[in-house]
């Protein structure tokens, strides 16, 4: 069993299934940031978290389902230590080497000026980042983030 | 004031051109301010563009590419590009893609 990294109890929790089409970018930046507003976040909290949600579900959009239409699920989920987790998964392609993926500037798209940084974003903007994928199968993309912190 | 419905405007002085964008510049819209500006681009070859972000709500690492690919383009024949009124967001993911190599960034004062 995984070892939990919040050690508070779950206070609030939704759950959201997307088609990979690129107008839900938006609409899922626009609930998950509305969704944060209950663990008093500061205005640099919710810019950080609206980044790299958007960066997760582009990449589902564009590489996961890179030919076709395939469901995004998301998962925000507010724990009583003012910590949030933001789980997005989708079944599409899958990552053949996620440490590969995981580096800066890195990206199979070049000719459509993606700019590689999606993973460095996350992982700079929240907390931490885990990355699990399977050839195939999917990814699915955990974030967590203290709210809140600049506060005291 | 720019209206809901203009994703752009640009202004010309010279050979500056002012693109200002409106709306919010991630992957989905990426690719509509790509035609508009590269069109602009084309037809006015500025030595200097400028892009004004003071209307753009949101920017995530798409747009950090739309930018330095339409850097590339007037780099191109000798232009530059210059990236202004960047909100606080938009500066704390130009800081972390280091684009200010390539590009004048020029915030408010």
């Amino acid at each position: 069993m995984k070892q939990s990294i919040t050690h508070g109890s779950l206070t609030n929790t939704i759950k959201l299934a997307l088609p990979s089409l690129s107008v839900n970018e938006g609409i899922a930046r626009s609930v998950i940031s509305s969704f944060c507003i209950c663990l008093g976040p500061t205005a640099t909290d919710i810019a950080d978290i609206k980044c790299a949600v958007s960066e997760a579900v582009t990449n589902c959009i564009v590489h996961a389902y890179k030919n076709s239409v395939g469901m995004i699920y998301i998962t925000a989920e507010a724990f009583s230590d003012s910590v949030i987790k933001i789980t997005i998964r989708d079944k599409g392609c899958g990552i053949a080497d996620v440490k590969q993926a995981r580096q800066p500037l890195f990206t199979t798209d070049a000719q459509n000026e993606r700019s590689g940084l999606g993973f460095t974003v996350m992982e700079s903007f929240m907390d931490r980042l885990s990355v699990r994928s399977v050839i195939g199968k999917g990814t699915t993309v955990i974030m967590h983030k203290k709210i809140g912190d600049a506060v005291g | 004031m720019l209206k809901n419905t203009d994703c752009i405007i640009e202004k010309t002085q010279g050979k500056t051109l002012t693109v200002i964008l409106n709306g919010e510049l991630d992957h989905h819209n990426a690719a509509k301010f790509r035609t508009k500006i590269d069109s602009l681009i084309q037809s006015k070859k500025p030595m200097t563009l400028v892009l004004d972000l003071a209307h753009i709500d949101f920017m995530d690492s798409s747009g950090l590419g739309l930018i330095m690919g339409r850097y590339q383009n007037v780099q191109g024949y000798g232009g530059k590009l210059i990236v202004r009124n960047p909100s606080e967001a938009i500066l704390k993911i130009c800081r972390l893609s280091g684009i200010g190599r390539f590009v004048k960034i020029e915030t408010k004062q």
